[in-house]
């Protein structure tokens, strides 16, 4: 047995903390909520306000953007009209405007954390530890503060969201800047460029394909926190499969499940097509 | 017109470059200070005076240290102790606006590889040293348009950098550098991966257009047929230090040491040498 006398619990420092944390600044957090909670509800009326088939076409037009297949952009439209066909269109509408909100800030927040990263060192050693502690963070652990903080509700979903799908799109963002060809970035500084200069003229469209895998994975992870989303009051897919479950309905949970896969199909299809319609010049400068 | 003054520059890579570089200027050799310090030279105690409107070829083998010191000219690389000098301007004690104000309008440079941005077009990559000083994209585009013709790539201007050969892509780095419209063109190791015919169409067309702009240009290379065959005055380098620096006649009749004599033998040796 390990000895008692050595035990040194954290837990009442760290209960200490949040109780002080939501009776003091619980405005701060009740503000950033309700911009949040504007902008997905917005973004959910948009959705929902359109009708079905115009959302379809929007899809079918993205699909043939990224990838110039007239396969593709069939299967992502005749998949859309099958969620539809399942009665799940309503449902789908709000998973995707709350998926759309965390992906939102996770490149918001992710590519210039990611620029940040590959650009110091320092940086670079805060934060790499840090991003391992939140994707291997189980994430109940972080809901239960994130709860406290913002309530229950699409908010703190969508935060818990963003801490788990945020990760790869800083990591690859950064991978994507430090693999840009060396004697580019040196030839433009040769010329005279300024640092912004090459950043925005350089580095960032050199590191693009890089960058859309990084929120193709983005994407996918947070499609992942969909169910254990709906645990703390987010509406959408993710709830149906929790009802199904809870009521040993397993054709619910199922079909609400297919509706999660089209979802991350469709959209993986597109992002991934983004981010080959870049790489098709080869890199060979 | 630039007089380039190389004054005592060393460069030290490596964790202790103060100790290592009072043990270079004791005189100890490369592979004493990377015993003893854990630290590489890459220069040591460089001196060499560049006259404007030549061009200066800077020769040596892999490690001797000549992109390191050529990349001191625009400072791409800092030295650790010494001065780079422009119409007698120390130009270390730029600050970063005017080291790039310096570096758009006094200095460019054509690299190994070609270094294009894959993501732009032939154009694009042309005028990119003018685009970054601010000209406006009409006019630039006409400076672009006629450097990409002299260099012979009329019509390749909205090709994108992959569609090109080898040669097609050093025109264009070498129209990059034209376009930039500066008094030094530093060139490193430019026609190195080029195969051996479009090599010497190259130096045929650097020869030619030198004659027609006059411009300083520094030259390196690690082929001595090369340095003899362009350049009006060489400087080899060995191991980070100047072995000699002189035209082409010197070194072929008047080697400073074994190292030298040694080159020069071997190019004698080949049976069809260029000329």
């Amino acid at each position: 047995m390990f000895p008692d006398t050595l035990n040194l619990s954290i837990r009442g420092p760290v209960n200490d903390f949040i109780q002080a944390l939501v009776s003091g600044y619980g405005w701060v957090f009740k503000a950033i909520s309700g911009v949040i909670l504007k902008a997905v509800l917005f973004i959910e009326w948009i959705l929902r306000g359109l009708p079905w088939w115009v959302v379809i076409l929007i899809f079918m037009a993205l699909a043939w953007q990224s990838s110039k297949r007239w396969g593709l952009t069939v299967v992502v439209g005749v998949l859309l009209f099958f969620v539809g066909v399942l009665g799940l269109w309503d449902l789908t509408m709000q998973t995707l405007a709350l998926m759309l909100m965390a992906t939102i800030v996770s490149v918001v927040i992710g590519v210039p954390m990611g620029i940040l990263v590959a650009k110091s060192r320092m940086v670079r050693n805060i934060t790499l530890p840090v991003l391992d502690v939140m994707q291997t963070m189980p994430s109940f652990v972080y809901l239960i503060p994130a709860l406290m903080l913002f309530g229950l509700g699409k908010v703190p979903a969508i935060l818990a969201t963003i801490i788990y799908a945020v990760p790869p799109l800083i990591r690859l963002t950064d991978l994507g800047i430090r693999q840009v060809d060396h004697e580019v970035v040196e030839a433009a500084t040769a010329f005279g460029g300024s640092p912004n200069q090459i950043l925005f003229g350089v580095e960032l469209p050199l590191a693009t394909p890089t960058i859309m895998a990084g929120l193709n994975q983005t994407i996918m992870m947070a499609l992942s926190m969909v169910v254990v989303a709906s645990m703390i009051g987010a509406r959408g897919l993710g709830e149906q499969v929790l009802n199904g479950i809870q009521t040993l309905d397993v054709g619910k949970g199922l079909e609400a499940g297919i509706g999660i896969v089209i979802l991350a199909i469709v959209l993986d299809r597109i992002t991934q097509g983004f981010g080959k319609s870049q790489t098709e010049d080869p890199r060979n400068g | 017109m630039a007089d380039i003054e190389i004054r005592n520059v060393y460069k030290i890579f490596g964790q202790d470059a103060k100790a290592a570089l009072a043990m270079a200027k004791e005189g100890l050799n490369k592979s004493e200070i990377l015993a003893r310090s854990g630290c590489s030279v890459g220069l040591n105690n460089v001196s060499l005076t560049i006259g404007a409107g030549k061009i200066f070829v800077i020769m040596g083998l892999s490690g001797s240290g000549k992109s390191t010191l050529v990349r001191h000219i625009n400072r791409l690389i800092e030295p650790t102790s010494g001065e780079v000098a422009f119409d007698g301007n120390n130009i270390l004690d730029l600050d970063a606006k005017a080291l790039r104000t310096f570096r758009m309008h006094r200095v460019s440079m054509v690299f190994q590889s070609f270094a294009l941005m894959p993501h732009r077009t032939v154009l694009q990559n042309v005028v990119y040293g003018q685009r970054v000083r601010g000209l406006p994209k009409a006019e630039a585009r006409e400076i672009g348009m006629k450097w990409i013709e002299t260099v012979g790539l009329a019509g390749y201007d909205a090709k994108f950098p992959h569609q090109l050969s080898g040669g097609m892509k050093q025109r264009v780095g070498l129209a990059r550098a034209l376009a930039a419209d500066t008094d030094v063109i530093l060139m490193d190791e430019a026609f190195s991966a080029l195969d051996p015919l479009i090599r010497a169409d190259m130096q045929d067309q650097l020869l030619q257009l030198q004659q027609n702009l006059a411009k300083t240009i520094v030259f390196i290379t690690h082929d001595l047929d090369e340095a003899l065959r362009i350049g009006s005055e060489i400087a080899i380098l060995k191991d980070g230090q100047v072995v000699q620096v002189g035209t082409p006649d010197d070194i072929l009749e008047r080697p400073a040491n074994d190292y030298v004599a040694r080159f020069v033998q071997r190019r004698q040796g080949r049976p069809e040498a260029h000329e």
